[in-house]
């Protein structure tokens, strides 16, 4: 046994090693940070140009007691709906000539006054190239009305703060598991493609014969395959800041708003981790036997569309049990092995118990054993040609 | 016990190999034996199952039927720690240092990678290859490469070295340090089997061969018995054209210019000298020719065989 795992040791170190350290693995980490360096420049250009075109200024020509009614009523409304949603507004004293006064501030570039309010509250006039029935329009009629009504006239809304309610924690848990299944799919589906072409190299140089006389074929499998998974896991530690930058950027409030999974931040985060690893694992391991079946990486490639779109197929089973993880979907999705994985993280987001993960990863963890013999005594009857003609029934017997 | 200290006079053995690929049969009951310390040669042409045997033999595929036993285990890749393999298709990771390939190689066969490293740099300059030790596969000639996969065979230093044609792809220079090397191993006590389909060099090395043929063994055993299984030839040019030493001439004798060919006989020289002393012959030259393996191929493997080795050589 241990000269099995020593084995498969040198066979991951080499090919660990081939991989992270070759100049091509520098384009695998930052692969995915194209789309986040994209987002972040246009974000940046998109922000400038929003600052550029700044909110309409209307200024209000009125006294001062009005102004400070009709700052009070917007700074309410900006309360309510943000900052954004409510017009700018400047004071300005009245002067002796009205209408001189309103083209002079039309004309004003700093600041870029759109429209001139006069007339103060009582009886208020708009002048400036807007719509009648415009936003602007709207929001200002809207501020003035409030402006008009007095503050003891606010009806009062006392508030009782309770924790979530059971019908919103399911459906943020959802979010949850929806959330982690998809990040887990888009990581293995981006890591173990890899797998499909990892033995091509051996077998076009010709070296998989000085392996196979020297190790059993089992041992490297398990060594491509665990190498493979170190490699992507060094990837993972570079992206992942990026990641929680990214949940940063589409969910407003950070990564602290994400509604909690049923199990706790802590064990989430552990079972992510232990899920990512398994369904690397049973997927590398099935990519794995699939690939070394190829001579050529044209072959791969053929093979590679078939394989997404299995892995496809896998999320769409394994998303039928998020919200009803305990349905005859859910338990089918979380016995089958290669759904397995996705389907349990996304139950630990819904379901606080712990022992199906257990039960879950023991399981995973067998099939990728089982898988893994398969490959290699597929590649010995396929590729090596080795051994007597065996019946498909006792395939997994030899 | 007394069958494990059998075992352990034998370092490859094989006993009716059978190895089928769908409805060709490569292998057709192979039985040979390899004594530790010696240079086996597996001699046959192309195709007919030299590689196949060797490749069931080290256990990188299983038989369809029969026994192997590689240094007293029968499942060879127990052993893998003491064998050395070359195969036919050479093959390294071309990105590797050269250095490193070698460590890769003794590592798969259980050498600590520090161990190898220093290993191999001291191998690289005995190879006047120490210069070509940090650089990778890819920028070394066929040859250069060639040598450092047969440095990774032996790195570890293995007690059975098994070589698949190693001598096919190197020119004359380096076929004779590859010869040399064969050697040096041998006395350092390990086993050499290696397949080739030039006589010359299973004649010049071993002191073994298996004779293949279309998957089975014609002849196993020492490179003298081999020749044994023919009588030498005796070439005899007489000043006298004819008389009564005539008479003592084998049946079978044929004339080749001035000379008269024929086999020695079994009696050995002596009685055909005395006979053809007092017949008068007057002997101006006899000569007696040992035959050589090629001819003992001819007559073991057949000339069909042997005239696809020739021509394999040429090529």
């Amino acid at each position: 046994m241990m000269r099995f795992f020593r084995s498969a040791f040198v066979i991951a170190r080499r090919d660990f090693t081939a991989t992270v350290l070759s100049k091509t693995f520098i384009f695998f980490l930052l692969a995915p940070l194209f789309p986040l360096l994209f987002g972040g420049t246009f974000g940046s250009i998109s922000a400038r140009i929003a600052s550029q075109s700044a909110k309409p200024v209307i200024a209000v020509v009125s006294s001062q007691q009005d102004f400070d009614r009709l700052s009070d009523a917007r700074d309410e409304l900006a309360q309510a709906l943000g900052q954004d949603s409510a017009p700018k507004i400047i004071h300005y004293a009245p002067e002796a000539n009205a209408a001189a006064q309103v083209k002079k501030l039309l004309a004003s570039s700093d600041p870029p006054i759109r429209a001139v309010l006069t007339g103060g509250l009582d009886r208020p006039h708009l002048t400036g190239p807007i719509a009648t029935d415009g936003n602007t329009t709207g929001q200002l009629r809207l501020l003035i009305s409030n402006a008009r009504v007095s503050a003891a006239s606010e009806p009062s809304l006392p508030v009782t703060s309770v924790q979530a309610s059971s019908g919103s924690l399911s459906n943020d848990r959802a979010v949850t598991a929806q959330i982690a299944q998809t990040i887990l799919f888009v990581l293995t589906i981006l890591l173990s493609g890899m797998l499909l072409s990892q033995l091509i190299e051996e077998k076009s140089n010709k070296i998989i014969e000085v392996i196979a006389a020297a190790v059993p074929i089992d041992a490297m499998f398990v060594g491509k395959l665990f190498a493979m998974l170190a490699a992507s896991v060094t990837g993972l530690v570079v992206w992942i800041s990026a990641g929680a930058l990214l949940v940063q950027m589409i969910k407003h409030g950070g990564v602290a708003t994400l509604p909690p999974p049923a199990i706790g931040w802590t064990g989430f985060l552990a079972l992510t981790i232990i899920y990512f690893a398994m369904n690397y694992l049973l997927l590398g391991a099935a990519f794995l036997t699939i690939g070394a079946q190829a001579s050529t990486a044209r072959e791969v490639q053929t093979m590679s569309m078939p394989v997404t779109f299995g892995q496809m197929l896998l999320l769409l089973l394994a998303s039928t049990a998020i919200g009803a993880p305990d349905s005859t979907e859910g338990i089918i999705a979380a016995i089958f092995p290669l759904s397995s994985p996705l389907t349990m993280l996304a139950r630990a987001a819904e379901s606080p118990q712990s022992w199906p993960h257990v039960v879950a990863i023991l399981w995973q963890a067998l099939w990728v054993g089982l898988i893994l013999r398969m490959g290699s005594q597929l590649f010995r009857k396929t590729v090596l040609k080795s051994g007597p003609r065996t019946k498909w029934w006792k395939f997994g017997r030899a | 016990m007394l069958r494990q200290a059998q075992h352990e006079r034998i370092a490859v053995e094989a006993v009716d190999l059978v190895k089928d690929f769908g409805d060709t049969r490569a292998v057709d009951g192979v039985s040979l034996s390899v004594p530790p310390g010696s240079i086996y040669g597996l001699l046959g042409p192309n195709g007919a199952g030299k590689t196949t045997t060797l490749r069931v033999l080290i256990g990188i595929i299983d038989p369809s039927s029969g026994m192997r036993r590689v240094l007293g285990r029968e499942r060879p890749l127990e052993a893998a720690g003491e064998v050395g393999y070359l195969p036919e298709e050479r093959g390294l990771y071309p990105a590797m240092h050269a250095r490193d390939a070698i460590a890769f190689m003794g590592a798969l066969r259980g050498l600590p990678v520090h161990e190898g490293r220093r290993r191999a740099d001291q191998l690289l300059d005995e190879h006047n290859l120490g210069e070509w030790a940090r650089k990778p596969i890819r920028s070394l000639s066929k040859g250069m490469a060639q040598t450092v996969q047969l440095l990774g065979t032996i790195v570890h230093r293995p007690k059975l070295i098994v070589l698949d044609e190693p001598f096919a792809g190197l020119d004359a220079i380096n076929q004779g340090r590859l010869e040399e090397l064969i050697r040096r191993e041998t006395r350092a006590g390990a086993t050499v089997l290696f397949s080739t389909h030039v006589i010359a060099h299973a004649e010049r090395l071993c002191e073994r061969v298996a004779i293949i043929a279309k998957g089975k063994v014609a002849f196993d055993g020492r490179v003298d018995d081999a020749r044994a299984k023919l009588s030498s030839i005796v070439r005899l040019r007489t000043r006298s054209s004819d008389g009564p030493w005539r008479s003592a001439l084998p049946a079978g004798t044929r004339r080749e210019g001035d000379e008269w060919v024929f086999e020695l006989p079994a009696a050995g020289p002596e009685p055909l000298l005395r006979a053809l002393l007092d017949g008068g012959a007057g002997i101006e030259a006899l000569a007696i020719e040992r035959p050589g393996l090629h001819d003992a191929f001819v007559a073991i493997a057949g000339n069909k065989a042997a005239e696809q080795m020739g021509a394999e050589k040429v090529q």
